[in-house]
């Protein structure tokens, strides 16, 4: 059902939008550091699940309007973004299979790995960010990954998505 | 990435997709605007006649002064009508509203809900009630985006008020700190001297107040000493800020450079 699949892309949308407002909502001072990379985690789900639907160029496009949305350097977020896209979509079907622990720690390397790429820009910039809880929404990320998971793919399932 | 770091001609993509963001931003800021609003509504009557009657001393208090300053900016005039330059105070200025959207981490920016249909541009300065804030830096229709003085990537051209010590206070990172760069050990400097904004960058105007300084310490080894400021401008804590447009910024901007 070409049609009907088509149709329900705004799920895939809804749900990359509410990660996008998540990432600007203001939190109380000691919990700023430790915002998960929500944006990347919804990303790495739809490209783990529907890996012929969202790909690079919609990492992509996300990356550079996450990039106006925070002030950075256009480009930073999406080279970023779709590196781990581009991961994803290789391991993709082992992913699928893994347990949701196992899967929550490869997730955490991979928005390491997207963190490092942000991190090299940013001290080619000259402005890195010169302390540890940078990499603290790594490991939010991982601890918040099984819930994510489920809610996407309980989302995915009521819908239809696919 | 290289391309929008170092040259100009991404800036019209930035500012479309920035107004494509704009409406994420403004869910966002919606919530946290209505409890502000409700919080606003109800509160009590007493603590509102205690607000105004604190108000009212305040703008008498402010009044005041002004009539003072009405007569001194007068005298000035003159003064500089006697010298032969011409210097305009009246600075166009908007109010603008802070967004509650979190930005990139680290880095010391802030969301205003002023843009372009404004008539904000690039390199704007940016001041509060205490002082000065920073500069627009990113701007789209409807919003923009402001470097903050704290930055470490910022700096302002400052001088001390007192003696007139012209040096530039760098961000630090930290929002209560600025540090007065290459002050050698024998510059007169105590804690507690108002530093403002000098003017020469040719960004900000001249004479807004920046900080104070909180501390003086001379390092033996060390050619210059280590002289920290704390801004002036609430940074932290302002819901509001001013844009300002200077007087000489557009039209007549041979008088802007013979200023000094």
């Amino acid at each position: 059902m070409p049609q009907s699949a088509h149709s329900r892309s705004w799920i895939i949308a809804l749900s990359l939008l509410v990660a996008l407002m998540l990432t600007a909502m203001p939190l109380p001072e000691w919990a700023v550091n430790w915002r998960p990379a929500w944006v990347a985690m919804v990303l790495i789900y739809w490209c783990m699940a529907l890996p012929d639907r969202v790909g690079i160029g919609i990492s992509w496009t996300l990356g550079l309007l996450l990039d106006v949305q925070q002030g950075t350097v256009l480009g930073q977020n999406a080279l970023g973004l779709a590196v781990i896209a581009f991961i994803t979509l290789k391991s993709h079907q082992r992913l699928r299979v893994f347990p949701l622990v196992q899967q929550a720690f490869l997730v955490c390397g991979y928005i390491l790995l997207f963190q490092i790429i942000v991190l090299w820009i940013k001290s080619m910039l000259g402005i890195p960010p010169m302390h540890w809880s940078y990499w603290m929404p790594a490991f939010s990320s991982m601890l918040l990954w099984p819930w994510i998971f489920i809610i996407l793919r309980d989302v995915r399932r009521k819908f239809k998505v696919q | 990435m290289f391309i929008d770091y170092r040259q100009d001609h991404l800036k019209v993509v930035r500012e479309v997709l920035s107004t494509l963001v704009y409406p994420v931003q403004l869910a966002v800021n919606m919530p946290i605007k209505l409890g502000r609003n409700l919080s606003e509504t109800l509160v009590s009557r007493k603590s509102l006649m205690e607000e105004n009657s604190r108000l009212r001393e305040q703008a008498h208090l402010l009044n005041t002064r002004l009539q003072r300053f009405d007569v001194i900016e007068a005298e000035n005039l003159r003064l500089r009508a006697l010298l032969g330059s011409t210097i305009n105070f009246q600075d166009k200025v908007l109010i603008a509203e802070l967004m509650a959207v979190e930005l990139e981490p680290f880095r010391h920016l802030i969301e205003i809900n002023k843009g372009r249909r404004d008539g904000v541009f690039e390199g704007q300065p940016v001041v509060d009630g205490g002082g000065i804030v920073g500069q627009v830096v990113h701007m789209g229709q409807f919003s923009s985006k402001v470097l903050l003085i704290t930055d470490p990537n910022h700096a302002v051209p400052v001088q001390i008020n007192r003696n007139g010590l012209r040096t530039i206070a760098v961000g630090t990172g930290q929002n209560n700190a600025l540090l007065l760069e290459h002050l050698p050990n024998n510059a007169d400097v105590k804690t507690g001297d108002l530093v403002v904004s000098s003017g020469l960058g040719q960004k900000f105007p001249r004479g807004y107040p920046v900080g104070t300084i909180s501390e003086v310490t001379h390092e033996p080894g060390d050619p210059f000493s280590k002289v920290t400021v704390i801004p002036s401008a609430r940074l932290a804590q302002n819901r509001e800020v001013l844009l300002l447009w200077l007087s000489g910024e557009e039209g007549n901007h041979a008088d802007g450079e013979t200023k000094d």
